[in-house]
């Protein structure tokens, strides 16, 4: 929290006064977003931020974990914040917001509903913008081994002695 | 102690590929004392590389030059360059193999005979049986180390097993224990007793599973016989004018080609890469390739009918700990059409990292139904369909001229569309797979579409006569007395059992041979 304020600034009632998502995501300055709170905060060079906001709430919507903090969905994303990719993404949210516009909403990120936001998606899920997201997710956000324990993934073993005498037959259930 | 041989010394074998099937040739041929040089595209990695990380294992060891797919599979269109998961270094696919180590069924040597004619399938007999390989079987069990052969005892058995065996047995499975496993169980062999790390198929750290690498490789190397050579691609098999293979052209790790000389050349590429090179290797006097005359080179493609259970309880299982692969159900393995399929499956335990869950439990599946399934990845058990599958012609691997590899030659494209006995097979599998877990109370099931290929095979068949396939029962070419296939590609049938275990005894059986006819002359 202090170390976002002091980066931008900003009070937290100005940060909340700027923000333009209803979701946990916020736009907080010209190359700035926020999580919710502010508990982590990324810097964009390249994508616009409110595009990054969007982009990361598609992310959440995409693979909704409740359990999982934005900040993992914002670093599964942070790879396309470059020079290469920026117009793609730029292009990809348009289509986007267009399509929520097409059903009667602002743009993706205003809609309240995840079901809302989810039946943009499908009438989008063959493009190849949609196709991209998902599946650089697939290791964006799975391959990250600090989401691992919260699935309960043990991870690496072996230098631990693998299992043998570490539960690798506790189950007490059956 | 470690052989040299120079490249135009023309009395050595050379033998492409060093797997399973080539490894072991390669360690065999070197006991007898014939000199061989074994040329590996991959580097070497040894248990100290190996990782306990699914994506940094898959990048450090996988085959990932270029691959084309079609056919109605789903792996064309989830994976559309990744027809195969096959591990590109010395020892090939044996440092990421499971272990699961079992012999064919007598039956399934004679699937044509015993089955009768499929429409659309390819079947053929195998020109050998049962009593033929039962010498060799017990060799290959003997170098593997299987559990539950000889006087080895069984692996205990995991979460994720106990949680398979209450199932199999609710169900009424008789046959139903912790598998037949390449894996070291006690203090008493070369190899480090199983700790159960749970990364089997990333590689076995401890050395505890049979893996060609650190087994066969040094063993023949020990000899003075044989020298491989790493990061060697062959790309090109030579012959002369009377028709007999003289060497291979291959690219070493700078990409600078070498013709290296040989009395004899065996390929065991795996079986995409094999008839690749069968077919690469086209000239004048061969222009369908080498050994085609059969017009089966790359044909009779086979990779199992395969699949995964995968169920969620209430309670935790942790399936990840323990033996990747060791439990099974053997009752479905019986040929018997009143299933409304021919041939037969097994089941076997599986389980997968979070980071392949997410991405093969339900490959482009996203949204609350699939993470509510990642949500309970903790109280998921697991299982894998392994059965025969039918050779069809048109399961195939060509030469797809619009894709070069990093040499320029003309990737291979893998066709595969399933035949209906497979799709019945698989419905059948799934079925039982989701009732075994029903019955311990499994709140949710998901039967899971199959993988990339694991077990590769059929593409250089075997056969009595030389029409209907590519190597007689030796393995030794129909068309080329001194040009040997010694990989899974020589598979007439697939049959209902993980393949590995078939290989390595027709391997040892080649070796015998070879041996015998280098010194008589007759090659
Ligand atoms: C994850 C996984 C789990 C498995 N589990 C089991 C199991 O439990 N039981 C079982 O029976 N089987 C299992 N298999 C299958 C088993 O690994 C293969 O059946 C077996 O290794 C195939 O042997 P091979 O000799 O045909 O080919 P490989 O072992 O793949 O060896 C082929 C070698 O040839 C090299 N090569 C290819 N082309 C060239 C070229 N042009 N020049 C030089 N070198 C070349 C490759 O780099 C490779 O090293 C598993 C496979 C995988 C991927
Ligand atoms: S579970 Fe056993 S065999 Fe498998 S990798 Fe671990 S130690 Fe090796």
């Amino acid at each position: 929290m202090t170390e976002t304020l002091s980066k931008t600034g900003m009070t937290r009632r100005e940060l909340l006064a700027r923000s333009v998502a209803v979701g946990a995501t916020f736009v907080v300055g010209a190359d700035f977003v926020a999580g919710n709170g502010a508990a982590w905060a990324m810097e964009t060079t390249a994508v616009k931020p409110e595009s990054m906001a969007t982009l990361i709430q598609m992310a959440r919507d995409i693979y909704p974990h409740d359990h999982l903090a934005d900040h993992f969905y914002a670093t599964a994303v942070k790879g396309y914040d470059t020079a290469d990719s920026s117009q793609e993404i730029e292009d990809g949210i348009a289509a986007l917001d267009a399509a929520a516009r097409g059903k009667g909403h602002a743009d993706y990120l205003s809609i309240g509903w995840e079901r809302d936001r989810v039946e943009v998606l499908r009438g989008m899920e063959e493009s190849a913008f949609f196709q991209k997201i998902r599946g650089g997710l697939v290791t964006g956000l799975y391959n990250q081994k600090e989401v691992w324990p919260l699935f309960g993934y043990e991870g690496e073993s072996y230098s631990q002695g693998g299992y043998v005498s570490r539960g690798f037959d506790d189950i007490n259930w059956l | 102690m470690v052989a040299k041989f120079d490249l135009n010394d023309d009395s050595v074998v050379v033998i492409v590929g060093t797997g399973a099937g080539g490894g072991v040739l390669a360690n065999e041929l070197a006991q007898k004392g014939v000199k061989v040089v074994a040329l590996e595209a991959g580097g070497r990695h040894l248990p100290e590389d190996y990782l306990n990380d699914e994506w940094d294992a898959f990048g450090q060891l996988s085959w990932l030059d270029a691959r084309t797919t079609s056919g109605d599979w789903r792996v064309a269109k989830d994976f559309s360059g990744l027809p195969a998961w096959i591990v590109k270094a010395v020892g090939g696919t044996t440092i990421h193999w499971a272990g699961a180590s079992l012999r064919f069924q007598p039956h399934e040597w004679k699937a044509l005979t015993n089955y009768g004619r499929v429409d659309g399938a390819n079947l053929l007999d195998w020109p050998i049986d049962a009593d033929e390989m039962a010498p060799w079987y017990d060799q290959a069990e003997e170098k593997l180390g299987v559990t539950r052969t000889g006087n080895r005892p069984g692996l205990p058995g995991n979460n994720n097993y106990k949680v398979f065996e209450k199932g199999a047995l609710a169900l009424g499975y008789k046959e139903v224990h912790t598998g037949r496993m390449a894996i070291q169980t006690r203090d008493d062999g070369d190899r480090t007793p199983c700790q159960q790390t749970g990364f089997c198929f990333q590689g076995c750290k401890w050395g505890a599973k049979w893996s060609a690498a650190y087994t066969e490789i040094p063993a023949g190397e020990a000899t003075g016989n044989l020298e491989v050579r790493d990061r060697s691609h062959v790309i090109k098999i030579e012959h002369d004018d009377s028709g007999k293979v003289t060497g291979v052209v291959y690219a070493d790790k700078d990409g600078n080609q070498h013709l290296q000389k040989a009395r004899l050349v065996a390929v065991a590429g795996n079986t995409i890469e094999s008839p690749r090179l069968l077919l690469n290797s086209a000239s004048n006097m061969f222009p369908d390739g080498l050994a085609n005359s059969s017009g089966q080179v790359g044909r009779n493609y086979m990779r199992h009918v395969t699949g995964s259970v995968y169920a969620v309880f209430d309670k935790p299982v942790r399936m990840w700990r323990g033996t990747t692969m060791a439990g099974i159900v053997q009752d479905e393995a019986r040929h018997d059409p009143s299933r409304g399929f021919v041939g037969g499956y097994e089941l076997e335990t599986l389980s997968l990292g979070l980071p392949f869950m997410a991405a093969f439990l339900d490959p482009g599946g996203w949204g609350r139904s699939f993470t509510s399934a990642l949500d309970q990845y903790e109280n998921m058990a697991g299982m894998w369909i392994v059965g025969e599958d039918m050779p069809q012609e048109t399961n195939r691997i060509t030469l797809n001229s619009e894709v070069k590899d990093q040499y320029g030659l003309p990737a291979p494209n893998v066709h595969f569309s399933d035949h209906p006995n497979d799709v019945a097979m698989r419905d059948h599998a799934y079925k039982q797979g989701i009732e075994m877990y029903k019955a311990v109370g499994a709140t949710r099931a998901f039967p899971t579409p199959p993988y990339p290929s694991t077990h590769n095979l059929g593409t250089n068949r075997m056969s009595e006569n030389a029409r209907d396939g590519v190597v007689n029962k030796w393995g030794q070419t129909h068309d080329i007395p001194n040009l040997f296939i010694s990989d899974g590609s020589q598979f007439t049938t697939g049959a209902a059992e993980n393949p590995t275990l078939t290989i390595v005894a027709l391997a040892i059986r080649q070796a015998d041979h070879i041996a015998k006819e280098l010194s008589a002359g007759n090659i």
